[in-house]
């Protein structure tokens, strides 16, 4: 959830409120905010499934350090979202593995790229 | 190769006080952070920090960061961002990828800022989306907006742990509990204090033995550990939470220093391997100088004065500073220094449970396990004395390193002397005016104004207040005490929100007569809060 009103901070600050794709379907963020920012406000939490065990993974340190909550950003796997700013019209995919293809986790474990 | 008198690795409160330092002695410097922002972790600490005015005590950490950004930048510090120093070779050459570039430089000097990383612990379901670090949560929450979480329980007891756990509710986040393996918090009584009033339950020698959910946290499973740190089976307890946060420490990020060749040493005193330091922070590698959380665990206010000492050494060393003015200058930042590492938590103190302030006053054991003190504990300490009219009941009962409380009070009513570390101690011959300046500056949020008995049977009570919405005068609510029970009705009588105090409101409520000693915190009623 966003925090509209904040006792120390007041109303946030924000960028324009731009369009962007979460696994093809339509969401909105605020241009320039990590894109794991936007997706945490539209509820979405799970940015990957591991590789060997097709767990899944999601925003754990938010400074770009721990690399679990890296994603497919515009056809670019393993792209740390908690550092990188949405901008308008991005293509964000659920990583598997480091692809972006579901069918590869649907099958044996080590479903990636 | 670019070459630089000055090369700082990492810009946060160290590695810019350093920049500061050394540029304003005439030396070319350049600070190198990995980050889109500078400032390191002070954007996001939204408190008031604790220390003497000359430490920018009662100065919230994101205010000191805007200062001095604004010192470096008037001090003709060059900082590049989004530059990672990826390595740190003989001669103090220092490798840097810009972008997709690999770029080196050559400092005659350089200081190692690089700060601290957060310690993990793993149980059932760590890594589940769910599970975050503190930073994150602070990050999230202070930074971009977003709350980290609904439902939250917090892991570590330590001031991380407790300043993030209130920085949670006040972005109207709800704290389930606060865990710690350890008997005994690890932080601040009174940060420990004003999350308790809240209704925040501790739970002290416990850790976390799962957490549930397939895709994302649902819940959380803690349960009692004994002395060798095994879950005592049949104590298990069992929340609904969507986020645990991890608050159990921090490493020195020191793998430069050690790639530089400096002579390094496991100290688990200072949270870690780190560099073997001389005097003014320089390491066995002559002008490699460490600052900050690298060179051993503590806080920014420190962090702040180690990096302008390193910067003032570094000046020194390279012909900028003269040796008489070098002396002047550390002796006066070494007093800083050392009055903030004295008192019951300093890092010399460290695993060291005092049963006695230095004054001799009981430490509160209920304050260490559950986050408050018990009202026959309260009156043990020199702060809290029973005077007619309104006057200052002041909670704060370790001996930690802040004093603003002595300065903000107009009519000196409010003495902790030339040690910062003394309890603060209420004058009852000084005549309190009901102002609420000591109420605002406290960084703990320990000064209450009591007025015992205001008259028509009740006791009215000031209490610092820093969440929203703000209730209105007038308004009817609960007093709960200071385990965050609910006490009693209290009403508000007036909200007073001046610049001066900084977004610490000072709300007045009026409760019975006999709750006086007992409401310290107002809440309002659930259909007004929903």
């Amino acid at each position: 959830m966003r925090i509209e009103e904040h006792p120390i901070l007041g109303k946030p600050q924000r960028g324009r409120l731009v369009p962007f794709l979460f696994d093809g379907k339509p969401l909105e963020g605020y241009e320039g905010e990590p894109i794991a920012a936007a997706l945490k406000a539209a509820g979405v939490m799970v940015h990957r499934y591991t590789a060997k065990t097709h767990t899944p993974r999601g925003m754990f340190c938010a400074i770009g350090r721990c690399t679990d909550c890296v994603m497919v950003v515009d056809g670019q796997p393993n792209v740390r979202t908690c550092v990188t700013p949405l901008a308008e019209g991005m293509d964000v995919k659920t990583q598997y593995g480091v692809s972006a293809g579901q069918e590869a986790s649907s099958g044996k474990a080590g479903g990636g790229a | 190769m670019k070459r630089y008198d000055l090369i700082v690795v990492g810009a946060g409160p160290a590695g810019l006080s350093a920049a500061i330092e050394a540029a304003k002695r005439g030396l070319s410097v350049v600070v190198f952070d990995e980050n889109a922002k500078p400032g390191g972790q002070l954007f996001k600490q939204i408190h008031k920090f604790f220390g003497s005015k000359e430490h920018k005590a009662k100065i919230r950490g994101f205010k000191i960061g805007e200062e001095l950004l604004e010192e470096a930048s008037g001090a003709g510090v060059e900082v590049v961002l989004n530059a990672v120093v990826t390595g740190l070779y003989l001669d103090k050459e220092v490798v840097v990828k810009l972008g997709g570039e690999i770029v080196h430089y050559k400092g005659d000097a350089v200081i190692v800022a690089t700060g601290a990383s957060e310690n993990m612990v793993t149980f059932d379901g760590w890594t589940l989306p769910g599970v975050i670090g503190a930073g994150a949560a602070q990050t999230m929450m202070n930074l971009h907006h977003i709350q980290p979480g609904s439902k939250i329980l917090m892991l570590g007891s330590g001031n991380v742990g407790l300043v993030v756990s209130f920085q949670l509710l006040q972005a109207g986040c709800e704290v389930v509990a606060l865990v710690d393996a350890a008997p005994r918090i690890g932080g601040y009584g009174v940060h420990a204090a004003k999350i308790a009033r809240c209704g925040v339950p501790f739970y002290l020698s416990h850790t976390i033995i799962k957490a549930d959910g397939d895709n994302r946290v649902t819940g959380v499973t803690i349960g009692e550990v004994d002395q060798t740190w095994s879950v005592i089976p049949g104590t298990e307890k069992q929340f609904e939470v969507d986020t645990i946060c991890l608050a159990v420490g921090l490493s020195p990020m020191s793998q430069l220093l050690k790639m530089a060749g400096c002579a390094m040493e496991e100290n688990p005193g200072k949270g870690g391997l780190v560099p073997v330091c001389g005097e003014f922070g320089e390491t066995s590698v002559p002008g490699l100088f460490v600052a900050g959380d690298v060179s051993g665990i503590e806080e920014a206010s420190s962090a702040m004065i180690e990096g302008r000492v390193a910067g003032a050494a570094a000046a020194r060393r390279l012909g900028f500073m003269e040796e008489t003015e070098l002396g002047a200058r550390l002796e006066e930042l070494e007093t800083a220094l050392s009055s903030l590492r004295q008192g019951m938590f300093a890092p010399r103190n460290k695993g060291k449970t005092p049963i006695h302030t230095d004054e001799g006053c009981p430490i509160s054991s209920n304050l260490l396990k559950k986050g408050y003190l018990t009202d026959d504990e309260v009156p043990a300490y020199p702060g809290v004395k029973s005077v007619k009219g309104i006057h200052p009941v002041i909670e704060c009962t370790q001996n930690i390193p802040c004093n603003p409380c002595q300065d903000a009070c107009p009519k000196q009513c409010i003495k902790i002397g030339a040690n910062i570390t003394a309890l603060p101690a209420v004058d009852e011959n000084s005549v309190c005016i009901g102002c609420g300046m000591c109420v605002a500056a406290c960084s703990g949020q320990s000064i209450f104004l009591v007025d015992e008995d205001a008259g028509e049977g009740c006791a009215s009570i000031v209490i610092p207040y820093e969440f929203v919405p703000l209730p209105a005068p007038g308004q009817r609510g609960i007093a709960l005490d200071r385990s965050g029970a609910e006490l009693c009705p209290a009403e508000v009588v007036s909200v007073k929100s001046a610049q001066a105090f900084d977004h610490t409101n000072l709300l007045t409520m009026k409760v019975p007569r006999e709750m006086g000693m007992r409401a310290r915190f107002f809440k309002l009623p659930k259909e007004v809060r929903a």
